[in-house]
């Protein structure tokens, strides 16, 4: 009910966003990262968001911040090619590449880096309001 | 003080409300992108309608907190989206530009309101 509950929640989507970017940046790094069984092959994290609303002393809630519940792996196949020259190759000569789909990732991160800005300028947008406040009546 | 109250008219009541539109509305630009998210928020025409009765009468408008949440509403988004979200990235902008604008507003009339109690109190 306040500046600062503003804040409060601006900060958390930020908090939010930087963990999704994390998640991507860990992605597209490993996007061709091999491993010699499907087990050990990379597979792609990815955040999971889920709204918190504060609760107030009469239980019913105003503001909604978002938490990250946790990290889930994405369940796609990964990628095996056969490269018996490759060190690592299995028995067989198959080699497991990661299942990073790294169009998606930028599409990602384009998302995530832009929700960002947005947590950004509300701050920015809410601090001038609250400063405006303070010089009331002069 | 209940002079005071009545002499600022609907404004300080107005810019209370719009600091919790702005809370609610930056709730909504947080969580645009939480699959199954309901975007919400205040109707201020449909609040002023409830409070009219204060307004004439001796105590200015007056609404607590718990009040104002019964007025939340959810937002009927455009175009909804898979994951059930219904908070749109540029509608939640624009609806946070213009509040903080409204909040500018409200604040204006504020500052001309006691810059007038000012004038009249000094006898200028």
């Amino acid at each position: 009910m306040s500046f600062s509950a503003i804040y409060d929640i601006g900060g958390s989507a930020m908090r939010a966003q930087v963990m999704r970017l994390d998640t991507v940046a860990s992605n597209l790094a490993n996007a061709d990262t091999a491993a010699s069984s499907d087990a050990e092959a990379y597979r792609a994290t990815k955040p999971v968001f889920s709204a918190l609303y504060t609760q107030d002393f009469d239980n019913k809630s105003m503001s909604a911040q978002v938490q990250t519940l946790g990290v889930v792996k994405s369940d796609r196949t990964v990628e095996q090619r056969f490269e018996p020259n490759n060190p690592i190759a299995n028995a067989d000569g198959m080699v497991f590449y990661s299942n990073v789909n790294p169009v998606a990732e930028m599409a990602d991160m384009m998302s995530a880096s832009r929700a960002f800005q947005t947590s950004v300028e509300v701050m920015n947008r809410v601090s001038s309001m609250q400063q405006s406040l303070l010089k009331l009546g002069q | 003080m209940e002079f005071f109250n009545k002499a600022l008219g609907v404004h300080p009541f107005s810019l209370q409300l719009r600091l919790d539109r702005a809370e609610i509305i930056s709730g909504n630009l947080a969580n645009v992108d939480t699959p199954g998210f309901k975007a919400r928020d205040l109707d201020y025409q449909s609040i002023l309608q409830n409070i009219e009765s204060d307004l004439t009468s001796s105590y200015g408008a007056s609404m607590n907190a718990s009040d104002v949440r019964e007025e939340l509403k959810y937002r009927m988004p455009f175009q909804p989206s898979a994951d059930g979200n219904t908070a749109e990235l540029s509608v939640e902008q624009a609806n946070f530009a213009a509040n903080s604008m409204d909040f500018q507003t409200s604040l204006t009339f504020l500052n001309m309101k006691i810059n007038g109690l000012h004038k009249a109190i000094k006898g200028e």
